[in-house]
């Protein structure tokens, strides 16, 4: 099973690596401080498992699994117990580990994610993190399929019965909708500001009231989209 | 008062003696920076943020195997929370005697 790590502390991260050291079945391919840069390294490669801290500064593990389009199953590490068992509303969710972690504690915790997998049709296993599925779209110019990175887009805007799609080196004239395109996007990492306009979260530079600034492009922020903005914002 | 110990990260590491040397090294720089953080922001007053950092300290505290300096900060990190400082002195005292200890290992 490959899986990732979660938690802005590092002592708790180096912990978490060394139980799954005692597991041969578990892989760590990677450790992060923050959600935000797990969501963008998930945006390029899928994993089967996820150890994540729920209380962390700004972005909680809760925020974390509700942007998550297709979760892999995650374990919770906390301190938290009453956040914990509130999170069991999420499917993906399958235990969570109270710290400081016992390696039994801990290998039970690993035995339930194995059985959930089992429990689960073939087709509804997640493929290997080697596949790499989901990282990028295949947009259709001139009879032409052109790769787009998705960390590569910074906006998508509606005009008639076309969109635009703007990447950091140019920009893309679709015949498509806003509405199919979101479909496709990882909604981590993209959120609908306005009824004509998509954003790649990660690449605001600032917001006023009613309006992100993303690269050069002035982006309007409508009234019904704004508190969902707001939400996701790591606010001080 | 309470001595921290390395027990936890001994009975972790079993004969792993790389992963033992790690996790103290990883431990003396981030608990360090951590203290600094919760001390400016006492001094900023701002104690709904320095209850944050003493989330993250008290865990430093149970790996530490502090059963009794854990179960003050949980209820320090509610009370910062709520704004109160009044607690700062008794954890300041905890704090200075875990520098204290991390010098020695």
């Amino acid at each position: 099973m490959n899986c990732i790590i979660i938690d802005d502390e590092a002592a708790a991260r180096a912990i978490v690596v060394q139980l799954c050291s005692k597991v041969p079945e578990l892989d760590v391919i990677d450790e992060f401080s923050s959600a935000i840069d797990a969501i963008k390294f998930l945006n390029q490669q899928t994993v089967d498992l996820i150890f994540l801290d729920i209380h962390m500064p700004g972005f909680s593990g809760i925020d974390f699994v509700q942007t998550l389009k297709d979760p892999p199953k995650i374990i919770l590490t906390t301190s938290d117990t009453n956040f914990a068992i509130a999170a069991y509303e999420y499917e993906a969710i399958v235990d969570y580990l109270v710290k400081p972690m016992t390696l039994g504690r801990f290998e039970k915790s690993i035995q339930k994610v194995k059985n959930t997998l089992s429990k689960q049709p073939k087709s509804e296993n997640r493929e290997s993190a080697s596949s790499g599925a989901g990282e990028d779209l295949y947009i259709n110019i001139d009879r032409r399929l052109i790769k787009l990175k998705f960390n590569e887009i910074l906006l998508i805007e509606a005009k008639g019965d076309y969109i635009e799609v703007k990447t950091e080196k140019e920009s893309y004239r679709v015949h498509n909708t806003l509405k199919k395109i979101k479909e496709k996007l990882p909604e981590g990492i993209f959120l609908q500001t306005h009824r004509s306009f998509i954003i790649n979260f990660t690449k605001i530079i600032d917001i006023e009231d009613n309006s992100v600034l993303i690269e050069k492009n002035v982006v309007p922020i409508s009234r019904s989209n704004r508190p969902e903005l707001m939400r996701r914002l790591n606010l001080l | 008062m309470e001595q921290p110990n390395l027990s936890y990260i001994k009975e972790l590491a079993g004969d792993d003696i790389a992963f033992e040397r790690k996790f103290i090294d990883i431990i003396k720089q981030e608990f360090p920076l951590e203290v600094a953080e919760y001390m400016g922001l006492i001094n900023k007053d701002l104690p709904r943020s320095a209850a944050e950092t003493v989330h993250k300290l008290k865990h430093k505290f149970n790996i530490l195997s502090m059963e009794k300096a854990y179960v003050f900060s949980v209820n320090y990190e509610e009370e910062l929370r709520l704004g109160h400082t009044e607690l700062h002195p008794k954890f300041t005292a905890i704090l200075n005697h875990i520098e204290t200890y991390l010098k020695t290992i």
